[in-house]
This record gives C-alpha cells, structure tokens and sequence, in this order.
C-alpha cells in the first residue's frame, strides 16, 4: 500500500524525506512539496505517515485487498505519547478509532556511541556474529538460545 | 530615492498609459494563468470532490456562524500569520516575502494608476521591495531544503525556483533602478538606470507570466485549503484521521483501558519527539 502526497497539505517541511528507510520520499523539483519518487519500492512501514505533522501522507491500498474507498489513518502525538488509529471500511459499516501508549524507543536514543565501545577482539571478528549483535540471536554451542537458557523472562503488556 | 515615486520620473520616457497598460496585462496573465493551472492539474474538481466525500462522513452540522468563526479563524491564523509552517524561520520569511510583495503590488498600481507623488507611497513601495528581498534571499540562501538539507549549491535552479527567483530579483532590480534613476543625472548613470529598469520588467513579466508553471498559484488555493481542513474537524468527519483524545478523561480511559494501565491516570508531557530537531539527515 504505498504512500502518497497531499500536495495541498504538505509545506514541504522534509520530516517524512528524513525518516524514510526506503529513501523514496522527496521533495518536488516543480512545488518543493514531499512525493513518493518509486511507489513500488514502498516497504509500508507508515514512518512518513507517522512523521507528518500535517497529515498530508496517506496510504493507498492495492485494489485487490484493500478495495478503493476504505481508509486506514493514524495519528502519533509524541508530547501524549500515544498513537491513535481510525480504520474505516468502504460501506461505512465499520469506523472503528484505536488509541494506544507509543512502545517504540524515544527518537534519537538507539543511535550506538561507537567511540565509546571498546575495539572487538580478534576472536569476535572471526564469529559470524556481527559486532555488538546481541548473543540470543545466535546459537550456543549446544542449541538454540532459549529464554529459559539465558535466564530470560518475557514480561506481559507494554513495557519500555 | 526613498521619497519619491520612482515611475513619476519614467514619464519622462514612457508614457502613464503604457504603464497602466502594462499593469493590466499582468493582472490578466495571473488571472488566466491561475484558471489555467486549475484547469490543467484538475484542482479545483478535486477539491469540490474531495469536500463532497467529506460532507457524507460528517457527523454534525456545521452552523453558518462556526463557517463565520472558522473563515476569521483561517485568516487570522493562516492567511494573515502563516500559521501552518512549523518551522518559525520559514514562517518569519513567509511573512517577510508575503507582505513585502503586497505593500509592492498594491503602492505600485497606486502609483501608476493614481499618479501619487505622496511620500509615504514611496516609502512603502521601497519598504515592501527591501522586506521581499529580505524573505526571498534568506529562504533562497539558507531555508529552502535543497540548500538547507540536501546540500545543493545555492545557484542550482530547479523549475520550483521561478516563482522565488522572479520575486527577489524583481525588488532587487526595482531598487537598484529606483536609486539609480534618483541619483544620477549624468548620461552614464542613466544608462544604469535603464539597464537595470529593463531587468526590473524582464524579472516581473517572468513572475507574472510563468502562473502556469510556477507556484505563483498557492496564494490563491492555500487559504481555501486550509478553511477545509478546519471545516472537517468542525463536522467530525477529520478527513478520516481519529479523534483528538483527552488522555486525563474517564470516558477516554474507559474507552481504552490501555491508557490508564500503562501510562496511568494523568499521563505526563512527553517531549517534542521526532520535532526535538529539524529534518536535515536527507
């Protein structure tokens, strides 16, 4: 379901051209407004969506799944730290609105401080293990790294 | 320079109903080049369309004294402040260039059309040029995102640049012209002046004229825009966005439990968020 540009919303402020993991949103060479350069190559992740302060981005769904007319729309307010979600059938039949605590990690804290991490040793470099990749991805020597094995417990609900 | 009408002394050259005639061409050029631009990016028709579908979704009424409320409300705050940037550099340079073209515009038909020699006139025609060049040059040089996030050159010109470009040299002509023809009377100078005068008609027929490929159009649409936008958080329909919800009400909290249970009874401010710093990691 890619994404698309209300040219009359959008100010051309450039938050969904930063965040775009995909690197195809940009900014018009005619309006200076955002658009979607390769609507193919759209992963339909929503972080433009999200990222909008002008809700100008919208996502149109493949007509065989996601017939013309419904409507999938979201708004992330970061100073409440919630996401909101309205989801709107074509007949109309179903508007349903969802609101939940935002679980993803505050912008900006996740980025590693490399300089600050000590060089990896020469038997770090040999495993298949990429440098600082969490050891419960891989397997021991034995098995597969469980929860159990690593003394690790999954909490219930929303936890940061 | 700053005292007198500088088209008054042009009458020496060129006649005030060429002047006028000019004007008027210009106006029509804007006018034709908007509907133009309507007919062929088919706005207006979406536009209509688009309220249409918004209409059928919404869930109240909108009063005609809310339309009055909201018509004063758009002017107030994106017609006349241009509220809807959030960057606040932008928007002190949205102003800048938006009232600098205005005061322009409107002192030089009163001067072409009335023949004023008033002095407060002139003051503002050079005042409106000087506020333009100042908007215009420092969105060109530092804010637009090419230069600001993509590391373009600033003398890169994309199709985008007409509408700016014609506008800053426009006043930037009329001013070196005005001061020029002010200040010189000797042939070499008024050779300048001349010079510079063509430029100034060169720059301004280019800003008036090119309606159909620049932005020059968005003064026009923006305003009925952004009276939509209000109009569908005013009927409920929010162009199907959700709700805007108190996270401190019970009825919210009992709607979704999940608020209450995670982030408690009074959830706190939690910071600007992605909005912390501007875009520029392009």
């Amino acid at each position: 379901m890619p994404t698309f540009v209300y040219m009359t919303r959008c100010d051309g402020c450039g938050q969904c051209v930063d965040i775009c993991p995909s690197d195809i949103m940009h900014i018009d060479k005619t309006l200076r407004r955002a658009y979607n350069i390769e609507p193919n190559m759209c992963w339909e992740c929503y972080s433009c969506v999200k990222a909008c302060p002008h809700h100008a981005i919208d996502v149109r769904g493949y007509a065989d799944f996601a017939p013309l007319g419904s409507s999938v729309r979201v708004h992330r307010d970061e100073e409440k730290g919630t996401i909101a979600w309205r989801i709107k059938f074509r007949n109309g039949k179903k508007d349903m609105e969802l609101l939940a605590p935002i679980t993803t990690k505050p912008w900006g804290s996740c980025i590693p401080q490399l300089a600050n991490e000590a060089a990896p040793a020469d038997s770090m470099r040999n495993t298949e293990l990429l440098y600082n990749e969490p050891k419960y991805v891989a397997m021991n020597d034995n098995a597969l790294m469980t929860l159990e094995s690593n003394g690790l417990e999954i909490k219930e609900g929303v936890y940061y | 320079m700053f005292m007198t009408n500088p088209f008054a002394e042009l009458t020496a050259l060129i006649s005030p109903d060429v002047m006028q005639a000019y004007l008027i061409v210009m106006a029509v050029l804007v006018a034709g080049g908007t509907i133009l631009d309507m007919m062929h990016k088919k706005s207006a028709k979406y536009f209509f369309e688009n309220a249409e579908k918004a209409k059928k979704s919404a869930k109240r009424t909108v009063s005609g004294g809310e339309k009055v409320g909201m018509a004063v409300a758009t002017l107030a705050n994106e017609v006349l402040t241009s509220g809807e940037f959030c960057s606040m550099k932008r928007r002190i340079s949205h102003l800048l260039t938006m009232y600098g073209f205005i005061i322009f515009v409107v002192t030089t038909a009163i001067m072409i059309f009335g023949y004023s020699t008033n002095v407060l006139v002139a003051q503002l025609w050079h005042i409106g040029a000087i506020m333009l060049c100042l908007g215009g040059y420092w969105f060109w040089f530092f804010i637009r995102v090419d230069v600001a996030a993509e590391a373009a050159k600033w003398y890169k010109l994309v199709r985008a640049d007409i509408f700016i470009v014609s506008l800053f040299t426009t006043a930037t002509f009329a001013l070196i012209w005005s001061y020029l023809q002010a200040g010189g009377m000797n042939v070499a100078d008024m050779g300048w002046a001349t010079l510079f005068f063509a430029l100034f008609i060169v720059s301004n027929t280019t800003l008036f004229a090119s309606v159909l490929w620049s932005k020059f159009a968005h003064m026009f649409f923006k305003p009925a825009a952004a009276f939509q936008k209000r109009t569908t958080v005013a009927d409920g329909s929010r162009e199907n966005l959700p709700g805007d919800f108190d996270l401190s009400s019970p009825e919210v909290q009992a709607r979704f439990p999940d608020i209450p249970e995670y982030m408690g009874k009074n959830p706190e401010d939690m910071g600007a968020g992605i909005r912390r710093e501007a875009p520029n990691h392009y």
